[in-house]
């Protein structure tokens, strides 16, 4: 682990049991944690190389408190790390050894179903799959649905701009939320959109989604429920060229077809599942894709159709159409136990998150192979093949004596691959701790100074989750300099009219 | 006569800038001017014209990607697309006709900066969601970027949002990245006939309830079918919901649909051209052109939750037209008060619906007293002011053009 967090501030170090003392007049009873063995828990998320223990957590339960609990640490010049459920796989919320730990873990409730608008407000720490629980009894869903969904909060998926395997056809976290009330961190409270499709004014719920917990803390939101398609039919189809599967992705795309989901695995990756899952999937093959069509069965049936049609052009040597609903989701849990799967055939494993052109597949993979060669590591490739964002899982042992660190080097020449070939550093995982240094690969000093003055609209004092996304933290009132030349600037060289 | 710029590249737009910075001038960001009269009236010192950053740049119908230069003509774009059997899904809309000026202009830069949405929003999404990736100059005389050329991208803050819905008054988009989606085969719309607007409302939220997957919802009272296309049955309040897809999708879909909707009122159907002339005609708010002088009143645009669409539309003056779009949630409002009377009767009322009322076109004496925009106070309004100083601290772009002081 090399990556430098914020200097510790010893001066709010040693005022600890004064601050934990007026944290818990603002949250009484149970809310607040200060004894080390208690807080052990939160001292890491999903991304379990990096661990620190909170100076404090608290834990409140009402919007009121967290404007208290935030307001006094703006006053005090206090780092605050927000938590949702803790199942970040970038260190989202890692803790900070002098900053407090604000855990959402009370905004447990749901506060309306509208089943007139379409909408379910709830608070930041439902689990993603409870929304849809609550709604599905009148036959509707919440569409965004990543793997974890049965821990990860909602308002940890604001916060992250939360995936999964739908997103291709309904969209990421930030397509699905109408409104918001976010605390800033000087104990503002804001109310942003509301149950009306477009808010008003700057689009802030578009930044916010995805800001990673660095502008503000989110108490309530109202996220789109969407009706359940009438079916939903998914074709498991195996090449022996991964190749010939991106070639049958894009020609299903370019023959107008939007699949529900649309996921490609490696032979490396199919193995691991099929000997833990027995979905039933082709071991002879170099490529898996399972495509899924959802909506009504006459549609349904007709693109199947299609689908097996482009599939036999691209060279698939199988292709099976699911002809149940259970056989459905056994195409399905191979795929979406394929990280677990990984963990049993490796001691550790680390998983990317880049996205890329879809045409750039072939050449990504065998550079991918090569790098696994150079560096001695296993890897396995999950990739959602629709929207071009390929998780690879590296292999490796942690007890081994420099094996994270060769596992890191890895992982960093595969981000700095995917943008080298027009991708991004992370489709769905986020920037967090992890990538945070790999930013400059993407961005010029420019476009960072950019997005950080925006963090300094809604944090002046740089408080909220500190050291996460910027490589690089600068004072707002740095950034918020204007240089203009002093004396008179020749007209432009510029065709005016 | 103010100046204008006409920038033929990235760095020109930098200079210019820089210029007024430098200088302490203001500038207006245009492209083909379709929008120029939405929002509150501002002087600037010159105008900066991009409609001459034009191109494709990179179009990969198979990566669902397009890029191109701000001032690309819209028009141009979704010739393009179509050519491959794709389409911009969030349907922008045309603001030219309303004004008054020919259909068919607009740039992307335009679009997206007003974040131009259309009928298919309901479904679909919002310009912003397909908003991709951006170059822009800020009001720092700073080109930066944000986003990227893939579909799927969490890297850093989303600033194509930020920019979306921004009037040019954060930065200049001088590049911008776009997602491009299948054409659908064929559409067909399903109409019921003579419904009151509360159970056109209903209607609309039973069928939006339902698994039909409805790509268009709106209600249009009689006074305001008759001057739509489409050949809609004379005389009556028509309500429309568009279906669209493969062909035996559409047509299993729309008897479902008709199964759903027959207790409401008198049903019947457009097939694909008179539905794409309906949906168009909608989309740009065609049958709110003023065709009399004398009663050209103000236009609003209200955007509610859609089950406030009814409650609304009972307390403006029997003499408002009003067009309902998305299943109820968006609403233009014709009034033919001249003056400033109806203003805080739109204001108050959306204020307790919960949504927000934008004057789209007024006589001007009431643009000078009234805001355009849904006035932010407090925390939020705060909060905006901030957002604004960060991109564009000297106030040199578009400032006062959404509210005083931003």
């Amino acid at each position: 682990m090399a990556i430098t967090m914020p200097e510790l501030d010893a001066a709010v170090l040693a005022r600890r049991d004064r601050i934990v003392a007026a944290l818990c007049a603002i949250v009484p009873g149970e809310g607040v944690i200060a004894s080390e063995q208690a807080m052990r828990p939160f001292e890491s998320d999903g991304l379990t190389a990096y661990r620190a223990l909170p100076m404090v957590v608290v834990l409140p339960d009402t919007t009121e408190q967290v404007r208290r609990v935030l307001a006094y640490c703006h006053r005090e010049s206090i780092k605050v790390v927000p938590r949702g459920a803790g199942t970040s796989l970038s260190g989202g919320a890692l803790p900070l050894t002098d900053g407090v730990l604000l855990g959402m873990a009370k905004f447990n409730r749901i506060r309306d179903i509208d089943f007139a608008n379409r909408v379910v407000v709830a608070e930041p720490g439902v689990t993603n799959l409870a929304v849809t629980q609550a709604v599905e009894h009148a036959g509707f869903y919440y569409a965004p649905d990543p793997s974890s969904q049965i821990a990860c909060t909602i308002g940890g998926n604001v916060a992250e701009n939360s995936g999964g395997v739908h997103c291709l056809k309904y969209g990421m976290t930030a397509n699905n939320v109408l409104g918001c009330e976010l605390v800033l961190m000087n104990g503002d409270v804001v109310q942003i959109g509301g149950r009306h499709l477009d808010a008003g004014g700057y689009d802030l719920l578009g930044i916010i989604t995805g800001s990673e917990g660095l502008l503000g803390v989110i108490t309530e939101i109202t996220v789109r429920i969407l009706k359940k398609p009438e079916t939903a039919r998914a074709v498991l189809v195996g090449f022996m060229r991964s190749d010939d599967a991106g070639d049958c992705v894009s020609r299903i795309i370019g023959a107008g077809i939007i699949p529900g989901g649309m996921e490609m695995m490696d032979r490396p990756a199919i193995h691991a599942t099929e000997e833990f899952v027995h979905a039933g999937y082709p071991l002879d093959v170099e490529a898996l894709l399972i495509v899924e069509l959802d909506g009504p069965q006459a549609e349904v049936d007709h693109l199947i159709a299609r689908v097996e049609t482009i599939a036999r052009e691209c060279k698939a040597v199988t292709c099976k159409v699911s002809a149940s609903e259970q056989e459905r989701l056994l195409f399905w849990a191979g795929r979406k136990a394929a990280f677990p799967a990984v963990g049993r055939i490796s001691p550790d494993y680390y998983c990317m998150d880049g996205t890329i052109p879809r045409a750039k597949l072939p050449q990504v993979l065998k550079r991918i192979r090569e790098l696994s060669e150079h560096y001695g590591l296993r890897v396995a490739n999950v990739f959602h093949a629709g929207d071009g964002n390929l998780h690879p899982l590296i292999l490796y042992d942690a007890n081994k004596p420099g094996e994270l660190d060769k596992t890191e080097a890895f992982g960093a020449e595969i981000l700095k691959l995917c943008v080298a070939v027009g991708g991004v550093l992370t489709g769905e995982h986020g920037v967090g701790v992890e990538k945070r240094d790999l930013m400059p690969t993407m961005f010029s000093e420019t476009d960072l100074a950019h997005q950080q003055r925006l963090k300094c609209a809604f944090d002046d004092k740089g408080l909220l989750n500190p050291g996460k996304v910027f490589p690089t933290l600068h004072r707002c009132a740095e950034l918020g300099r204007l240089h203009v030349h002093a004396g008179r600037v020749p007209f432009p060289d510029i065709p005016r009219f | 006569m103010t100046d204008t710029l006409k920038p033929r590249d990235n760095k020109d737009v930098e200079d210019a800038v820089r210029w007024a910075l430098a200088e302490g001038k203001t500038l207006e960001i245009v492209g083909h001017g379709s929008k120029r009269g939405i929002g509150r009236p501002a002087q600037t010192d010159a105008t900066l014209d991009l409609s001459g950053l034009v191109g494709v740049t990179l179009y990969e119908p198979e990566e669902l990607v397009l890029t191109a230069r701000a001032g690309t003509p819209i028009a141009e774009i979704e010739a393009l697309v179509a050519s491959r059997n794709q389409q911009l899904a969030f349907e922008p809309m045309d603001y030219g006709p309303l004004f008054g000026a020919p259909g068919g202009r607009g740039t992307i830069g335009g679009i997206l900066a007003a974040n131009l949405s259309g009928p298919r929003r309901i479904k679909a999404g919002a310009a912003r969601d397909h908003f991709l990736g951006m170059t822009a100059v800020s009001g720092r005389g700073e080109t930066f970027k944000s986003g990227g050329r893939v579909v799927k991208n969490v890297t850093g803050y989303d600033l194509c949002k930020l920019m979306a819905g921004s009037w040019g008054t954060l930065a200049a988009l001088t590049e911008v990245t776009i997602k491009t989606l299948p054409r659908p085969e064929t559409e067909a719309t399903v109409l019921v006939l003579g419904m009151p607007v509360d159970a056109a409302c209903k209607a609309m939220t039973v069928a939006m309830g339902s698994s039909c997957d409805v790509s268009g919802a709106a209600h249009l009272p009689a006074d305001v079918a008759r001057n739509a296309s489409g050949d809609l049955p004379p005389g009556a309040a028509v309500t429309a919901l568009r279906l669209e897809g493969v062909a035996p999708s559409v047509t299993h879909r729309r008897r479902a649909l008709e199964a759903v909707l027959q207790t409401f009122g008198k049903l019947t159907a457009l097939d694909h051209a008179a539905s794409q002339a309906l949906w168009r005609s909608i989309r740009d708010g065609l049958p709110l052109i003023a065709t009399d002088p004398a009663a050209h009143g103000a236009l609003w645009r209200i955007s509610l939750p859609p089950s406030e669409g009814a409650r609304f539309a009972a307390r403006m003056p029997d003499s408002a037209r009003i067009l309902f779009d998305w299943a109820g949630g968006l609403l233009w409002l014709r009034v033919t008060q001249r003056g400033e009377t109806l203003a805080p009767l739109v204001r108050d009322t959306v204020r307790a619906c919960g949504g927000h009322a934008t004057l789209i076109e007024a006589v001007t004496a009431l643009h000078r007293v009234t805001d355009v925009f849904e006035p932010q106070d407090g925390s939020l309004g705060a909060l905006t002011k901030r957002v604004k100083e960060g991109f564009d601290p000297n106030g040199v772009l578009s400032p006062g053009r959404m509210w005083a002081g931003v």
